[in-house]
């Protein structure tokens, strides 16, 4: 008597059916804009369409970086990322750590919807709510708090000085609560052991944070950091473009690679020079997820995104 | 002992006040524009927008109940896009991640690098614009607020994809390969209703993420008629005459009609973020599980 082992019957072609819309769909709206990026090697001209439009070599790239808005974009891009990074961790860890300290109670609930509430909004909500901050003739600041104060009105859309930190105060208050979950979660894995033997040893609660707490995040905010810093390339469009109205008085301290390429493309209607910013975005973005990555793998492999 | 336990009560209740405090500055913002939406036009002009205006009026309210046809028509556009969206990303994105899931799956690497390689590289903005406006003609229809960029994403088909690894056991899905069923009815009747909780939550992140959505809009539509409300705060924020112009003269007879503009544009600020502040407190509990789950690993 022959025993044959019932051979399975193979599941490649039904997976991949099953699987065949969603990869339709990447194919369409991921990968075929990839090749789209030879746009930035042409003079375009929207008669001639993609393909009839002639070749131009380096030179949307060489007329993008001789004009000061190449330098403005990357600074403001890598500058606002940065104190993002810095300030967004150091508010986020310190909310985590103040929430976890209360534990359980009913109150630790409301603060975290209450904090996590500006998440929600879009940034045109959002806009208008800076709006009615902002706004010179009948915003807060200008007509309670400044008049308070005794001090002359501002025109603040057109006032580029405080924008730096206006931005940098929105984006706060939209991310803290969330990121905030984050860390809560990293400290909530910590044995609970180790606090019992500080507190036996006479810690107090702020020697336990500082010497328990902080450490054992450190893998967290590390791999957290990193991967921000692969994403340094590129700007919450919303934040650049809806808080400061578009308006032209601010792109000195407004201006994003995000907010260039789309004024390029829908305003100035240059489609070449805004295809090599974006191509110069994706590129270098591209280039420091990679080395990112690479750190992360070489601190903490398991925490690699591949 | 003693003094380890005062510490702790000392501790919690800074901690109590800071947060507090935070709270408050959170809420705050939101509070100034549902505040300026009932305040008195004339006293908005005199005072500007604050927290305890002298004069409390409906009349915005009132404005835009009279001119409801055009706000009514973005809610209906907003909703279809997110209903729509929502549903169809959902079908997308759990079959798509189903045979990630599949260890004996042949191309389960080939597909997951596939899939991730979509977050680490873009062909830009440029790119894509031309493709949906010049290839596809998709400019001024719903679809281009439903299809580009929300679709699929990489980061929640892995969210789907490792609920399903690590809640369903292998061999549940072998023991109904051994009773003859096909990878289609294996991931209709098992896959899905198992991974519900996954589901919720990304439907949860979907339908806000096309609620809050301007970026399709601002790119792709410029009939006013397709405006759903983010793209119609946008341009009620640029003029707010907006609102006037396409008033139905007849529908109004002769009785003239002041907008109350400074009060108006924020009680259409109250009005597009209305149905998030009430499904919030409801949802809330999925959307922090939702944040967790996707952080632990793309």
């Amino acid at each position: 008597m022959q025993t044959r082992k019932p051979r399975k019957k193979s599941n490649t072609l039904p997976l991949l059916l099953i699987a065949s819309p969603g990869i339709f769909y990447l194919i369409v709206n991921s990968y075929l804009p990839m090749f789209g990026v030879f746009l930035a090697f042409k003079d375009f001209n929207y008669f001639k369409g993609i393909f009839g439009s002639e070749w131009n070599g380096f030179e949307n790239f060489r007329f993008l970086f001789r004009t000061r808005d190449a330098l403005v974009m990357t600074r403001n891009t890598l500058a606002y990322n940065a104190v993002f990074i810095v300030l967004g961790t150091a508010a986020a860890v310190l909310v985590a750590v103040l929430m976890f300290e209360l534990g359980k109670k009913r109150r630790v609930r409301l603060f975290q919807s209450a904090l996590l509430l500006p998440n929600l909004l879009s940034w045109v909500v959002i806009g208008f709510i800076g709006y009615a901050y902002l706004n010179a003739d009948t915003g807060f600041i200008n007509k309670t708090v400044y008049k308070a104060l005794g001090l002359p009105a501002v025109s603040w859309y057109s006032t580029p000085g405080p924008w730096p930190f206006i931005l940098v105060l929105v984006h706060l208050w939209k991310v803290t609560g969330l990121s905030s979950v984050i860390y809560m979660a990293s400290i909530s894995g910590i044995d609970k052991g180790i606090f019992e033997a500080a507190q036996l040893d006479g810690a107090t609660k702020l020697q336990q944070i500082v010497r328990i707490t902080i450490p054992m995040l450190k893998p967290t905010i590390i791999i957290l950091t990193l991967m921000a810093i692969g994403r340094i390339f590129y700007s919450d469009f919303g934040l650049f473009y809806q808080v400061p109205q578009n308006s032209g008085r601010l792109f000195d301290v407004t201006q994003t690679i995000d907010t260039y390429v789309y004024r390029g493309l829908m305003e100035r209607n240059d489609v070449g020079m805004s295809a090599a910013a974006a191509l110069y975005q994706s590129l270098v973005g591209f280039l420091l997820v990679l080395s990112a990555n690479a750190l992360v793998r070489k601190l903490n492999p398991e925490n690699a995104l591949f | 002992m003693n003094k380890p336990y005062n510490d702790i009560k000392v501790f919690q209740r800074v901690a109590t006040l800071v947060l507090a405090f935070l709270t408050v500055l959170a809420l705050l913002p939101i509070l100034l524009i549902f505040i300026a939406s009932i305040s008195d036009e004339t006293e908005l002009i005199r005072s500007g927008y604050t927290y305890f205006p002298a004069k409390l009026s409906l009349d915005s309210y009132y404005y835009m109940v009279k001119q409801s046809g055009m706000i009514l028509r973005a809610y209906g556009v907003t909703v279809s896009v997110a209903v729509i969206g929502t549903l169809a990303s959902l079908l997308f994105t759990t079959a798509l991640a189903y045979p990630l899931a599949r260890k004996d799956f042949r191309y389960r690497n080939a597909l997951a690098f596939f899939v991730f390689f979509t977050m680490l590289f873009n062909g830009g903005v440029v790119s894509s614009y031309i493709m949906w406006t010049r290839v596809f003609g998709i400019k001024n229809t719903l679809v281009a607020l439903i299809v580009p960029n929300y679709l699929v994403t990489a980061f929640n088909v892995f969210l789907v994809r490792n609920y399903y690894t690590n809640s369903i056991p292998d061999a549940l899905i072998e023991s109904a390969q051994i009773d003859g069923a096909g990878e289609l009815t294996i991931f209709i009747n098992i896959m899905i209703p198992l991974a519900v909780p996954a589901i919720a939550t990304v439907s949860l992140f979907t339908a806000i993420i096309y609620w809050n959505d301007w970026v399709n809009g601002l790119y792709y539509i410029t009939d006013a008629k397709l405006y759903g409300i983010q793209n119609l705060l946008i341009r009620i924020m640029n003029n707010i005459q907006f609102l006037k112009v396409s008033t139905n003269v007849a529908l109004l007879g002769t009785q003239k009609v002041d907008l109350p503009g400074t009060s108006v544009r924020m009680a259409m600020a109250v009005i597009g973020i209305l149905p998030i502040v009430i499904i919030y407190p409801f949802v809330q509990k999925y959307f922090i599980k939702g944040v967790v789950m996707g952080a632990v690993k793309g």
